[in-house]
């Protein structure tokens, strides 16, 4: 469809497409919608590495590609490392990286090819200082393989290797503060995104493509297939999940923390909000609820105070 | 330009970071591991005293991601190299594969160490051919010189069929020694290996592509089959590279087996590696005391050198295959090779199996004279004694 020029000049957002119709992914995907974001922010000079995860899938198969980008399918727990020796390459044959004008060379990678299996490449990539920017989108488990916990499952959420039963077994651990890791490794800049808030995204996505050295997003992507959630409600959970501070928006910039949603005014919504649309926490039980609510205060509180110590 | 070479004593490790640096390579990414260490150290230094151009360097945190840096970087279009050895072998082995899925002409020096447990860390060939089913080619170095020929000469192999290469050396006997190598003044280089051609680069941006989707069983069995007709096509690649190498430089590597005083030969000693060079001693000694013998050197196991073994098989009664390797269960891996490329054809030598020198176990002159004392007693008897015999066993 056409977009007439008056509308176009309104948007805040990219208007070209450069993620085709036709990709694989499940309805109400919400990493399809960011991988579509990612591609409106960069443009087709971006060099792409996914490793094993829905996203393989969803970019389609031989001969097919969803991307209008250079894409290379990676190993599980190879992102880190692979987005280095793409960098590596492009500087060795004197091209521009990063930059306004550079190439994007961008890790797309899942919580676990990040949290998990893929942390060891991802803390070398960081630690390196390479020019390219490592994207996990966060849908809280191993959704490829059909729903099995990763270290970024949540508190109380059933998997189907941390199932509800009737010794009432679920996920024991809360989720593992990736970003904290990356930031302990003091990168130039990284920062938490959500699909639900484009505008944020993108401008995020573009901070991370003007500054030098690696850059990081963590990007809340729900996921209707395995969260047990209704297709339509995955922006709506999203929004939820920033709503409760469950998964609050921020910017670490070279030592200083920003937060950008939710207000630190407002007190944040309870959590059974962004929990009961949700079919993943059913198994959960009012004192579950309450740890969850508990942690979930008391990450917020830290952020608050690091953003107020260090803004 | 004449050739005049370049005489310098280096180690093995010292003569592979020279053909890298002769080679042009773009993108090092390595991991250090005994007895492979002094590589990539050495590379280090040649980037710290400015002797390299437009060489990336990237001490990445394990040898996965050493292979999978190298994969990103040949992907986008760079010459890449690392090195590597035992565990750090088997650590890459994921990405072996996909090097040569991803047809990418990487080129590797393995150090042939042993695996542990028990730690050892001296010289066995099961790490580098336990990754024989991995689309690699392997090179096996007979001493200091052929692991700078190797490189260079897999660099030109490696990017004419886009596959990767792997050059073996072994542990400590070559990499830690040294010796005399004629190295190549770096025009010549240049002439026998120009820049490097990709197939495909990531950085072709009007044509976007994405490399390693999802193959579906209506086309997975096709990839394969290409990987096995790139295989086939080395076979002549290596012929023809290693001809021109020995027109431009002096020493012929046209052969996949070179041949050491076989013509009149009734038995060989058939090997791969260092061990080669010992064996060739054995045959001058033995040659003096009325045997008739000779040494056939397996340099390309992969791609296998199946007409060249058919053709020495044709013509000898008997071949010692000496492994220094064990592929549990079965028997030596070169030995187990060599027998399954005769099965179907009418060349059938008597050939008995010598597990040797496993773990940097000695192996001398004298092991290949008993050797040889056995093996004309099989072949006069008509009848093997055993098989597989693991030689120095302690009894
Ligand atoms: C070495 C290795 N181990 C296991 C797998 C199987 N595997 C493929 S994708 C996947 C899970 C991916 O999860 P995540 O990174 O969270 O992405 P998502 O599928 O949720 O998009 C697993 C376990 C693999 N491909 N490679
Ligand atoms: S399983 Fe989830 S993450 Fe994967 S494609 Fe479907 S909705 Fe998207």
């Amino acid at each position: 469809m056409e977009i007439p020029e008056n509308v176009k000049k309104r948007l805040s957002i990219p208007a070209e497409e450069h993620f085709y119709a036709g990709h694989t992914a499940c309805q109400g995907c919400g990493a399809s919608l960011g991988l579509r974001y990612v591609l409106k922010a960069y443009g087709k000079k971006t060099i792409f590495a996914i490793p094993a995860c829905c996203s393989t899938i969803i970019a389609g198969p031989w001969p097919y590609s969803a991307l209008d980008a250079n894409l290379f399918h990676t190993a599980f727990e190879t992102t880190g490392a692979v987005i280095s020796g793409i960098e590596a390459a492009l500087k060795a044959k004197g091209y521009k990286v990063k930059g306004e004008d550079g190439i994007m060379v961008v890790g797309w990678a899942g919580d676990g090819g990040t949290a998990d299996i893929g942390l060891q490449a991802l803390s070398g990539f960081l630690e390196r200082g390479h020019d390219a920017v490592y994207i996990m989108y966060d849908n809280e488990a191993y959704m490829n393989t059909g729903i099995q916990r990763s270290g970024s499952t949540p508190y109380g959420a059933w998997t189907t290797n941390t199932p509800g039963g009737k010794k009432h077994f679920l996920e024991k651990r809360h989720k593992k503060k990736v970003i904290d890791i990356v930031i302990a490794h003091e990168i130039p800049y990284a920062a938490t995104a959500s699909i639900a808030y484009p505008e944020d995204f993108i401008r995020k996505l573009k901070k991370a493509q003007k500054t030098p050295g690696p850059s990081f997003i963590q990007l809340f992507a729900p996921c209707p297939t395995g969260w047990r959630s209704p297709t339509d409600k995955s922006i709506e959970l999203a929004r939820l999940a920033v709503q409760t501070a469950y998964f609050p928006l921020f910017e670490y910039e070279n030592g200083r923390y920003k937060i950008n949603m939710p207000s630190t005014k407002k007190e944040p919504k309870p959590i059974e909000e962004f929990l009961k649309l949700q079919g993943r926490f059913k198994y959960m039980t009012k004192e579950d609820i309450e740890i969850l609510q508990q942690w979930v205060l008391h990450e917020w509180e830290k952020l608050k105070k690091l953003a107020e110590v260090f803004g | 330009m004449e050739y005049k070479p370049i005489r310098k004593v280096v180690s093995g490790n010292y003569a592979a970071a020279y053909a890298a640096k002769h080679a042009r390579v773009e993108v090092v990414a390595a991991y250090p591991i005994t007895p492979q260490t002094s590589i990539i150290e050495k590379i280090a230094e040649f980037i710290a005293n400015g002797e390299v151009e437009n060489l990336q360097y990237v001490a990445v945190e394990s040898e996965h991601s050493a292979m999978a840096a190298c994969i990103g970087a040949s992907a986008a279009g760079a010459r890449a190299f690392t090195a590597t050895s035992a565990q750090g072998l088997a650590l890459m082995h994921e990405m072996l594969h996909w090097a040569s899925g991803a047809r990418l002409p990487i080129v590797m020096v393995n150090v042939n160490r042993a695996m542990a447990p028990p730690w050892s860390v001296w010289d066995d060939q099961t790490d580098s051919l336990a990754q024989r089913d991995t689309g690699w080619m392997q090179f096996y170095a007979e001493n200091n010189q052929e692991v700078y020929d190797g490189v260079l000469m897999s660099f030109k192999v490696a990017e004419t069929v886009n596959l990767p290469a792997m050059v073996v050396e072994s542990a400590f006997i070559l990499s830690h020694t040294y010796d005399i190598v004629e190295m190549i003044p770096q025009e010549l280089v240049d002439e026998f290996l120009p820049p490097r051609k990709p197939l495909y680069t990531l950085t072709d941006f009007d044509k976007p592509f994405s490399v390693g989707a999802l193959g579906t069983p209506a086309d997975y069995y096709e990839f394969r089959y290409k990987i096995e007709k790139a295989m086939e096509e080395a076979r002549e690649v290596i012929r023809k590279v290693g001809k021109e190498f020995g027109e431009m430089f002096g020493r012929d590597y046209s052969q996949m087996i070179e041949l050491y005083r076989t013509d009149d030969a009734d038995f060989v000693f058939m090997g791969m590696g260092s061990l080669m060079g010992t064996v060739k001693q054995a045959v001058d000694v033995l040659r003096e005391e009325g045997y008739k013998v000779g040494a056939a050197k397996v340099r390309w196991f992969r791609p296998f050198p199946k007409d060249e073994l058919y053709e020495l098989a044709k013509n000898v009664k008997g071949i010692a295959v000496l492994d220094r390797n064990f592929s549990f269960g079965q028997e030596g891996i070169l030995f187990n090779e060599a027998k399954g490329v005769l099965y179907n054809t009418d060349a059938h030598p008597i050939m008995k199996n010598y597990i040797v020198g496993l773990g940097g176990r000695d192996f001398t002159v004298n092991d290949v004279k008993k050797i040889a004392d056995n093996m004309k007693a099989i072949i006069e008897k008509g009848e093997l004694d055993v098989e597989v015999d693991w030689y120095h066993l302690k009894r």
